[in-house]
């Protein structure tokens, strides 16, 4: 097992005026694992991985991740530009609404082929055939590459943002809700697609939901949050079949059985 | 191989009033390489709490319990990822998989974390598919269409299509016909020629006697409420 963790937040903290986003919030994620964050609407989630993904500035705390280029570095340290270069090259961020992550007046091959430019690549073949190769892994024809993404459906652009994400070869991923507003079964044809992806490229994975479904089946660790704090986190189907604290049992009795 | 001693289990309801329900206390077992031990007791004397706990699936409020060389209660999450993975198999009642996944990949899946070619990997899963008799035209399909004796051998080829040292079983053969229940028979046979410590249960008592070394009785473990 490595022994350096790709990414360790220590003590972050964010609030709006009186208002607590998150507190206290700490852990370590090693390489190839896949966490997932979940709580209710308004538990911090998601200004968590705003505060995590550089879209947020936590009032308190560090971001440590083992950038490829220099080893272990507080992101919050890093200078703007530097941080901009990470976001494009070991980092990548799913939003869950496909629009927010997508240009959706260039085509689905400018899409993917916009993220490579980014980091330098210039021949036009080569990002071309790099776009072609990416829309195929997400399971996007060839023929649809100079289509926009407002051309296809919602579980389309969503491939399509992963794929424009994934082009590069991030170490890790920040997901918001990937499978929110799908329908089910476009959401089990991403699940399978994620999990796929993340074995293949040796991934790690932050990923915010809701559903405990998800996490179940995406997730090796999971950690739950209410009122910005985390109240417990390990192991996935050990907080799922045993949860320890109040609010994880309230959550895990209250879904829906299928 | 697998060490569980004076192991104690409680679980604090708190959607039910905090009520704490202490269902375990000095629990010890123990099962060497090429071991096969039954877990014996009368429904819900802990059986299933008992190998999930081994599994990592249950924490453990007291006690020790190691498998190789792993301290699984009070385990880093990593450390009981890397578990499963390499060295604790485990076939369960149920299957749980992503919905619309081919069975072929299901079944390889467990060799493919491992870092298994991918043509390796569907080969071996193709041969175990074949050895608990799945027919090749079903191996596209995902198992959550399948039969529940189907599916019952799903998770026993996943279960098998890697020689995990150390394997749970739950009522393995339970849902399975005469032959089938003969492939599995051999498979756990075949499992423990080359050394590896199986802690089951079988309410299958001939079952038990064909394959079982020795027979832990955890009611002794339960804590009368």
């Amino acid at each position: 097992m490595s022994a350096t963790p790709l990414l360790t937040v220590d003590g972050i903290g964010k609030s709006y005026g009186a208002r607590i986003g998150c507190a206290d919030v700490s852990f370590d994620l090693w390489p190839g694992e896949v966490m997932g964050i979940v709580g209710e609407s308004g538990s911090g989630k998601s200004t968590l991985l705003g505060c995590l993904a550089g879209h947020l500035t936590p009032d308190t705390g560090h971001v440590i991740f083992d950038t490829t280029a220099d080893g272990p570095r507080d992101v919050l340290a890093m200078s703007e530009p530097e941080r901009r270069m990470l976001a494009r090259t070991d980092w990548a961020f799913v939003h869950q609404n496909p629009r927010d992550g997508l240009r959706m007046g260039v085509s689905a091959g400018g899409n993917v082929g916009e993220r490579l430019m980014a980091v330098g690549a210039r021949h036009y073949g080569q990002i071309r055939d790099q776009a072609t190769e990416w829309l195929g892994r997400v399971e996007i024809n060839a023929d649809r590459i100079d289509d926009k993404p407002r051309q296809f459906s919602g579980g389309m652009q969503q491939r399509l943002q992963i794929a424009r994400n994934l082009v590069t070869g991030p170490r890790l991923v920040f997901m918001d809700e990937p499978t929110g507003g799908l329908d089910v079964s476009v959401q089990a044809r991403l699940l399978d697609l994620l999990r796929g992806l993340v074995r293949r490229m040796g991934l790690s994975a932050v990923i915010v939901t809701h559903d405990l479904a998800v996490v179940r089946l995406l997730a090796d660790r999971l950690v739950v949050m209410k009122d910005g704090r985390i109240v417990e986190q390990g192991l996935t189907d050990q907080v799922l079949d045993d949860p320890q604290h109040p609010y994880t049992q309230l959550l895990v009795s209250s879904v829906l059985q299928v | 191989m697998i060490a569980v001693q004076d192991v104690e289990k409680r679980f604090t309801l708190h959607t039910q009033g905090g009520a704490v329900l202490q269902v375990m206390a000095g629990a010890s077992l123990s099962v060497a390489p090429g071991e096969c031990v039954a877990l014996i007791g009368a429904s819900g004397a802990g059986k299933s709490t008992l190998m999930r706990m081994i599994w990592g699936n249950y924490r453990t409020d007291g006690g020790l319990i190691r498998v190789g060389d792993v301290h699984v209660s009070g385990a880093e999450p990593r450390a009981i990822i890397a578990l499963r993975r390499a060295t604790l198999g485990y076939v369960s009642q149920f299957l749980r998989v992503v919905p619309r996944v081919p069975t072929l990949e299901v079944v390889a899946e467990p060799l493919l974390a491992l870092g298994i070619y991918e043509a390796e990997a569907r080969e071996r899963a193709a041969e175990i598919l074949t050895r608990v008799n799945i027919p090749e035209r079903l191996w596209s399909l995902s198992p959550t269409t399948f039969s529940g004796g189907e599916q019952q051998r799903v998770n026993i080829a996943r279960g098998f299509v890697h020689h995990w040292p150390a394997l749970l079983l739950d009522e393995p053969t339970a849902s399975l016909d005469g032959s089938n229940r003969a492939v599995v028979l051999s498979l756990i046979a075949e499992a423990k020629a080359r050394g590896a410590a199986i802690l089951g249960i079988f309410h299958d008592e001939s079952a038990r006697a064909q394959v079982c070394d020795r027979e832990v009785d955890v009611t002794s473990f339960a804590v009368a409420p």
